[in-house]
């Protein structure tokens, strides 16, 4: 692929488990910007295994503040490269879905409201993992967390996921989309694409985790793809408010599989739970409408 | 011609004057979000900014807290910057504060001080600032408007200091200091930004050289990380009188250095306070001098650093002190109070009154202060000194 840094910025050796997402979706992602970037990460796994004092993993310069304001602090950073005349360095965020939908929410809206020229990447592992698989406003519907345990009462998360794609639209950014590490050079063409536009970007990056979600260390990009495949994580691409770009599937890969190979939902299993896949099935049959997903 | 660099001498607004410091200082990075008593200083500078008379960024902020992290990233990427905040806005930010002080970022912010909720109120008390006391943040109390123009001056070679480098607030009375029109010296431009000197930090975030900010550690680090951000205010003392003393003598204008002393040399009795209320108290302490009382004023202007050496030296000749709070740690007194009895351990000092007084605005007269000195007295003189702090001028049918 062209353009794309021979250099590994995310250096081996860090703390990240074996099969992680989000390491893999870090390397990518940094191959496609370079080097002359500034990274923002809020706290969360990718900060904890990747920056023990002495033990750095990032090659570029990177800042980590707090939980939920990395969108302040990158908007800090892009005024004074502004101020000092120097708008050539980018300034990226990749931050977890818990400091993306949650608690860092108001920040991000302030960042993309603003249009700060920021690249927003969320790495959506679906939980807060940092801190024990506690669920978050990504949790999808029906998976077991550790704020959401299966119990007699409790078919594990209750609500649907929220719609961050739809949220960052409502900013009239220049670019939204979604990737999966499961498809690299889309990810990249896509991080390529929201740092050539000025402006704020949003990406949105799904990055299965194997302690979260329960599979084997050698299932993540297999997983990643099938949660594609499958008509959960629809692979888009908005420019100017615009739907312009989708990943079409052949053919839908069946729900049932993908839940099927987590054990966050091994409990849906059981016939009383019936109605919880429907509702799952029910949010396909929604994104393969409201983004054309399959081929015809 | 004033052989000082005097730009004009007029009747302002404290807010105005302080927002026009700035102005000449031109933060590059201006982090705002409205709160009252505050507002007054971020609108002015946002005129600045729409006029075209300064360069900084101005980014109206989605909320205090925001405002706060924006002053982290610029100053992170090596860049000069500012806010400015009141009361819940303060509180807002407190997670910030701490994390610019951990990582020894230098922004400066104006705390107009207001009371907190509940019950709302607007007007002035300590407690929003004092809040923020154990962050590692430089905190410098002003006792008028004129103090508050020169502090901001000051502030900057303070807090970007490289044996410093903490973030700064300047905290200055809501209403008494922010809206009150006083007649104040402005001072040249090209002075002010001389005397700040320039932000020139060690590190900062460059991809010519990239650099980790904001690592991990662990037990075997943490307590090393700590004890650097407590050295460092430490060291801060120093660089306060250091820039006090050069100011007098560049600007011609002293408020006092970490402390102002007054009529503290013979005083038998010494009231120690901050911010506006030292005022009323110099009144307070003419009156009772020209009645033939020994009696004196401790203006704890540093009250981060904490100036435990003055305090100790200045204190120690006299027979009482009392304390004036405008804040407390709820069931354990005023705040101001406690540390200054604290370092009077094992002093052999004076005896030690500690009033909570002046809350959410309450009016503070020069007769209120001679009536808290009167009460002290008589309690003195019948040795029974009460135990703890006490709430001036407690209206009991409300209770
Ligand atoms: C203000 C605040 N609240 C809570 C925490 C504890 N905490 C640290 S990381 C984290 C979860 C992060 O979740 P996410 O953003 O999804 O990232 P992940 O760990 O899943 O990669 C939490 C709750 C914190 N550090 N700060
Ligand atoms: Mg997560």
């Amino acid at each position: 692929m062209k353009g794309l840094a021979r250099e590994n910025y995310l250096a081996p050796g860090h703390n990240a488990c074996p099969g992680c997402g989000v390491s893999i979706a870090v390397r990518l992602i940094l191959r496609a910007i370079g080097n002359n970037v500034i990274v923002v990460s809020p706290t969360g796994c990718l900060e904890t295994f990747t920056s023990p004092y002495g033990m750095s993993a990032w090659e570029v310069p990177w800042v980590h503040s707090l939980f939920e304001n990395a969108p302040a602090v990158a908007s800090g950073i892009e005024a004074a490269l502004q101020y000092k005349g120097n708008p050539d360095t980018q300034v990226v965020v990749i931050g977890g879905d818990g400091a993306t939908f949650d608690i860092g929410l108001g920040s991000l809206s302030g960042m993309l409201e603003r249009n700060h020229n920021i690249l927003y990447i969320c790495y959506d592992n679906e939980a807060y993992m940092n801190t024990g698989i506690q669920r978050s406003s990504a949790t999808p519907m029906g998976a077991s967390t550790s704020t959401t345990p299966v119990g007699s009462k409790s078919y594990g998360e209750a609500l649907p996921k929220k719609n961050m794609l739809t949220f960052a639209l409502a900013h009239n950014i220049e670019y939204v989309a979604s990737a999966a590490i499961a498809y690299p050079r889309d990810l990249m063409n896509k991080v390529k694409r929201g740092l050539d536009l000025k402006g704020a970007a949003y990406l949105h990056v799904i990055t299965p985790c194997t302690l979260g979600w329960g599979f084997e260390p050698d299932e993540t990009i297999e997983l990643s793809r099938l949660g594609v495949q499958a008509g959960i994580f629809p692979l888009v691409e908005y420019e100017n408010g615009e739907l312009t770009r989708v990943r079409k599937i052949k053919e839908l890969k069946p729900v049932k599989e993908y839940l099927g190979s987590q054990k966050r939902f091994s409990h849906l299993e059981e016939a009383e739970y019936e109605n919880v896949k429907e509702s799952i099935k029910e949010i396909v049959r929604q994104n393969v409408k409201k983004y054309g997903l399959l081929e015809r | 011609m004033s052989k000082y660099p005097v730009k004009n001498r007029e009747i302002m607004q404290g807010s105005i004057a302080v927002a026009e410091t700035i102005g000449a200082l031109e933060p590059g990075v201006i982090g705002v979000y409205p709160i009252t008593p505050q507002t007054h200083i971020v609108e002015h500078l946002a005129r600045l900014v729409a006029n075209g008379a300064i360069n900084s960024r101005y980014i109206n902020a989605d909320s205090e807290f925001s405002a706060a992290s924006i002053l982290y990233g610029a100053a992170s990427a090596g860049v000069r910057s500012y806010s400015a905040s009141s009361s819940q806005g303060l509180l807002l930010m407190t997670e910030v504060i701490f994390n610019m002080a951990g990582t020894r970022l230098p922004g400066v912010f104006s705390a107009v001080n207001r009371s907190l909720s509940p019950p709302i109120n607007i007007q002035v008390d300590h407690q929003d600032t004092m809040t923020l006391r154990d962050s590692g943040l430089i905190q410098i109390y002003v006792e008028n408007i004129q103090e508050a123009v020169d502090t901001h001056v000051q502030i900057y070679r303070i807090a970007e200091d490289r044996e410093v480098l903490l973030p700064a607030m300047v905290c200055m009375d809501g209403w008494i200091i922010s809206h009150a029109y006083e007649p104040v010296t402005l001072w040249q431009e090209d002075a002010v930004k001389e005397f700040a000197g320039s932000y020139d930090p060690p590190f900062k975030v460059d991809p010519r050289k990239p650099l980790t900010y904001g690592a991990l550690t662990d037990d075997d680090k943490i307590t090393e990380f700590k004890y650097m951000v407590d050295s460092a205010l430490c060291r801060t003392e120093n660089k306060i009188v250091q820039a006090a003393e050069l100011f007098r003598e560049e600007f011609g204008n002293f408020h006092g250095d970490v402390v102002e002393k007054y009529y503290t040399d013979d005083a038998k009795i010494i009231i120690v306070a901050m911010g506006s209320v030292v005022g009323t108290i110099k009144e307070a302490v003419d009156r009772m001098r020209a009645g033939g009382k020994k009696v004196g004023l401790l203006k704890i202007r540093s009250f981060r650093p904490f100036p435990a050496a003055a305090v100790r030296e200045l204190l120690s000749g006299a027979e009482m002190a009392i304390v004036v709070d405008r804040s407390f740690s709820a069931s354990a007194g005023g705040i101001l109070g406690s540390e200054i009895k604290a370092n009077l351990y094992h002093q052999n000092g004076p005896v030690l009154f500690n009033y909570i007084a002046g809350i959410g605005g309450r009016e503070l007269y020069p007769h209120s202060i001679m009536e808290i000195v009167q009460e002290s007295e008589t309690a003195f003189s019948k040795d029974c000194v009460p135990d703890g702090a006490v709430f001036f001028n407690l209206n009991e049918e409300l209770l």
